[in-house]
C-alpha cells in the first residue's frame, strides 16, 4: 500500500507511477493498467485543482470471488461537490477543461464510488480487476 | 517542472517526449513552440508520443491546442508513435482530438508535410 500526498503537479505524475508499479504487480493487462493510470491522472487532477490538494492511497485489493485489483481512494477537504449528477456528466466542467475527468475517469475503471458534501470533502474510490 | 526540448532541422520541429509530463510541461511545451514557430518560420511540428505512457484529458487537450496554435503560424502538426493502449483509452475517455493529424511514424509525418511545403 501507498499513501500518496497531492500537493502539486509532480505529485499527480508521482500517482501515476505508484498505480503504475501496483498494477503491473497485480497483473492487470497494458490496456487495462493504462486505463486506471490515465483515471487517477484525472481524479489526481481533481483532487489537486478542486479539492485544494489532499491524498491518494493505492493498494491492491481482493473481491469476493477471489480476483486481486487495485484500489484507490482519492481524499480532500476541499469545498466538495453540490451537484453529484451534474458533475458527474460528459462535458460538464467546472473550470475551464472538457469535463471529461470524472465522467471519463468512471468509465474507465470497473468501480467506482464519488461521496461529497458542500463544504466537507470529497472522496472518490475506485477498483480495477484483473481479468 | 521538466521541460521538453525541440529541435529544428529544415522546415519541421522536432519534439520527441521522453518524460512522465506533468500539467506545467505541457503548458510550457505550448509557449515554446509557438516561440520557435515565430521565430524559426519553421512549417511543420511533428510530436513524437511513442515515449508516452498515458495521455489523460488535459495532456490530450493541450495536444489539440498545440495543433490549433500551430495552424495560426502556417504550420501543421502531427502527432505520432501513440501507443494502441493509448488509443484505446483516449477513445473510452470520450475524447476524440479532432483537428489534430497523426501518423503512425516520424518518418510518414515527414512524408506528409514535405508533400505538404
Amino acid at each position: 500500500m501507498a499513501e500518496v500526498p497531492i500537493q502539486s503537479g509532480d505529485d499527480v505524475v508521482r500517482v501515476r507511477q505508484h498505480v503504475r508499479a501496483i498494477a503491473t504487480d497485480c497483473g492487470l493487462s497494458l490496456v487495462d493498467q493504462t486505463k486506471l493510470v490515465t483515471a487517477a491522472s484525472e481524479l489526481a487532477r481533481n483532487t489537486l485543482v478542486h479539492g485544494g490538494g489532499g491524498t491518494a492511497r493505492v493498494e491492491v485489493a481482493t473481491s469476493s470471488r477471489g480476483r486481486t485489483g487495485v484500489k484507490i481512494d482519492f481524499v480532500d477537504d476541499g469545498p466538495g461537490i453540490p451537484d453529484l449528477e451534474l458533475a458527474l456528466t460528459d462535458g460538464w466542467s467546472s473550470g475551464n477543461g472538457l469535463g471529461l475527468g470524472l465522467s471519463g475517469a468512471r468509465r474507465l475503471v470497473d468501480e467506482f464510488e464519488l461521496i461529497s458534501k458542500p463544504g466537507a470533502g470529497t472522496s472518490v474510490t475506485v477498483v480495477k480487476w484483473s481479468r | 517542472m521538466e521541460r521538453v526540448p525541440i529541435v529544428k532541422i529544415g522546415q519541421t520541429l522536432f519534439v520527441s517526449i521522453q518524460i512522465d509530463l506533468e500539467d506545467e510541461s505541457v503548458v510550457r511545451l505550448q509557449e515554446d513552440l509557438a516561440d520557435q514557430l515565430t521565430a524559426t518560420g519553421a512549417r511543420g511540428v511533428i510530436i513524437d508520443i511513442t515515449a508516452v505512457e498515458i495521455v489523460d484529458s488535459f495532456i490530450g487537450r493541450m495536444l489539440t491546442m498545440i495543433g490549433s496554435l500551430s495552424r495560426l503560424f502556417d504550420a501543421e502538426t502531427v502527432i505520432v508513435g501513440m501507443r494502441p493502449a493509448v488509443a484505446i483509452t483516449l477513445t473510452e475517455l470520450g475524447l476524440s482530438m479532432r483537428g489534430v493529424r497523426t501518423a503512425l511514424n516520424a518518418e510518414k509525418a515527414l512524408e506528409f508535410l514535405n508533400g505538404r511545403i
